[in-house]
């Protein structure tokens, strides 16, 4: 084993809010405690010693086995110490998914959070912009990665046929420029009722 | 008079009863100026594949940039856990198509670092080309699109003509141009076919002439400097809090080359410079890009230089299929081939994250895996989609036409950044 320094610093520093320090494949991996993982990035990336500056990743892992817990996955980067460092959180399913975005740290993860919550479901506190960003706006069929959609998705082909000829093609337009316009109630009665309700997701 | 969206103006049929244009402005009022909404893609050829901007514009000027990207969601990474990890080689074929090759490395790389299997020296030395040979074709269309979108044309036909002499050797060693699928974990497809590598050394000996002639269109050209110098900039520190990667982040002046810091494939052992910006603009990523092509053709000479006969592929009937007359033979060895075809090559309890240099930045694959043929989890850490996503900063307060000139310098490929 050949735990990083920074894993060893990360426990005196934190006591308990690291919960364990493993190796995989000459990878250190450090699990964090959820409500303290903001403070321990920003210190990643802020103490002198450790210089995390680059944040190269952001992903959650969902195991096969479903009661294990669903992981937030960050992979951070010292430019200058040429040191790498992963940072997990664990969430307990029956719990909601939420963690606290790092968008403030790294502007690198706005999109890497979006893709997170639009994949996987993990909703970021605090961050400027949630929005799906792969799937569109009214997508309702779930989360993509998540281990109990199956690999089709949750509707029936022929339904997704259907929705996909019904569907309107303003519905793909996302509420942003919406709100860039702040013209929402100047829209037409019946587009205002069709983007509110998500004509392509909720279904019956 | 009235504000309208792009959503309003979009469900019309642009038309009235009488057939003639229907002139609604979009605009939208902020206090008392009223910026205009421009809607630009997804299907436009100035950005290069279905990406689609949202722009707000006063006058002339960019207010603000919204990208809507997903319109390629493949659900690659979905796939990826119903696949063994050599079938999962096709799938990066197609994220960034325009490196097939050196995504087919990374793959390649990440399953090897996983499950602790060491290649030998013939296929790292093969790989070093593969990668390079990617580098230099996925910048020759880098810089052909981008010559196009600021209005030079012949640069583009003198850098497809070489980038199809590459595309050439490599449908003689893979068997296809674009879908290459090259590696297999362990070690390669095939070896290079006989009198090849002298195809190669031949490119290697008069690209550099054309690429100094494309620098003398270029480099100098006012109109060149005019459209890209202080256009798009972006310093070290912001680059980096933006995790950008590959030539994005080398020209703000940051030098992280992962080939150099994080060496993989021997490349420590390779003589070749990391090009470095200064200004972080469009010309400075233009111009690292364009040193990287010769240091790409460097670092091809000095691996072709070492290239040794030996086996390409592992000694180990667990990883590697036994050749057909073997399995058609030996009872062994179709047993072995059964194993293998049928559950793949088993990786043990663990996961790993490999980055690598592609052309467009730091593509890394992260596999983590329960003990069985196929992935738990395999993340793409697609370079252009961070490097898009600083497009909105990067556009601020900039003219509409330097937003084209700005999402060329991006370097952007969809197939990576939808997935």
């Amino acid at each position: 084993m050949s735990i990083s320094p920074s894993g060893s610093a990360l426990q005196s520093r934190f006591g308990a809010a690291v919960t364990r320090v493993v190796e995989s494949c000459g990878d250190t991996i450090a699990y964090v405690n959820r409500d303290r993982a903001h403070e321990i990035l920003a210190w990643l990336r802020d103490d002198p010693g450790q210089h995390f500056n680059y944040l190269t990743d952001v992903t959650a892992v969902e195991y096969r086995d479903a009661e294990r817990p669903l992981e937030v996955v960050y992979q951070l980067r010292s430019l200058d110490r040429k040191a790498d460092l992963r940072v997990k959180i664990e969430l307990a399913k029956r719990e909601p998914l939420e963690v606290d975005s790092v968008c403030d740290l790294w502007k690198g993860a706005n999109w890497l959070e979006r893709e997170t919550f639009d994949m996987f479901g993990v909703r970021f506190r605090g961050h400027p912009d949630l929005r799906r960003i792969l799937m569109w706006e009214t997508y309702s069929e779930g989360y993509p990665l998540r281990k109990d959609f199956p690999l089709r998705g949750h509707f029936s082909r022929a339904e997704q046929t259907r929705q996909a000829l019904a569907g309107n093609p303003e519905a793909h337009y996302s509420l942003e420029e919406l709100s860039i316009a702040e013209a929402f109630h100047e829209l037409p009665a019946d587009m205002r009722d069709r983007l509110e309700k998500g004509e392509r997701g909720k279904v019956g | 008079m009235s504000t309208r969206t792009v959503e309003a103006t979009l469900s019309t049929t642009g038309v009235d009863e009488q057939g003639n244009p229907i002139g609604i402005p979009l605009t939208v009022r902020s206090g008392d100026e009223e910026h205009m909404l421009i809607n630009l893609g997804p299907q436009h050829p100035a950005t290069h594949g279905v990406l689609r901007l949202v722009i707000e514009l006063e006058g002339e000027t960019v207010v603000r940039v919204i990208p809507h990207i997903g319109y390629l969601h493949s659900g690659f990474e979905k796939l990826g856990e119903y696949r063994h990890y050599n079938q999962i080689v096709p799938l990066t074929d197609r994220t960034d198509y325009l490196s097939p090759m050196a995504n087919n490395v990374a793959l390649a790389l990440a399953a090897e670092k996983l499950m602790g299997i060491e290649i030998t020296e013939r296929c790292r030395v093969l790989r070093v080309i593969a990668c390079e040979m990617s580098r230099i074709i996925s910048h020759l269309v880098w810089l052909g699109t981008t010559g196009i979108d600021m209005g030079a044309y012949t640069p583009f036909l003198w850098l497809f003509q070489q980038r199809e002499r590459i595309y050439d050797l490599q449908e003689a060693w893979t068997g296809a141009r674009l879908t290459t699928s090259l590696t297999r974990v362990g070690g390669l497809l095939a070896d290079v076919p006989d009198g090849w590598e002298e195809g190669l050394r031949e490119f290697c000996r008069t690209f550099p002439k054309v690429l100094r002639e494309v620098d003398t269109m270029f480099t100098r050209n006012a109109i060149w400097i005019g459209r890209n110098q202080g256009v798009g900039a972006i310093a070290a520190e912001e680059a980096t809090n933006y995790s950008l990667s590959g030539p994005m982040l080398r020209a703000s002046g940051v030098d992280y080359d992962v080939r150099k810091d994080r060496p993989y494939l021997g490349y420590e052992t390779y003589d070749f410079d990391v090009p470095v910006g200064e200004h972080g603009d469009n010309y400075d990523r233009y111009l690292v890009r364009m040193e990287e092509m010769f240091q790409s053709t460097r670092i091809m000479e000095q691996a072709l230089a070492r290239l040794k006969p030996g086996p390409i592929n592992v000694d180990n009937p667990r990883v590697i299929l036994p050749p057909k007359s073997r399995a058609m033979s030996d009872m062994e060895a179709m047993i072995f081939h059964f194993k293998q075809v049928m559950e793949g090559v088993r990786a043990p309890v663990g996961e790993a994250y490999m980055g690598i240099e592609n052309p467009k930045g730091e593509l890394g694959y992260y596999f983590v895996s329960d003990g069985t043929a196929k992935p738990v989890r395999w993340r793409i850490r697609p370079p252009s989609f961070l490097n898009l996503a600083s497009l909105p900063r990067l556009c601020e307060g900039v003219l509409l036409s330097d937003v084209i000139a700005i999402n060329a310098s991006v370097d952007i490929v969809m197939g990576e950044i939808d997935r």
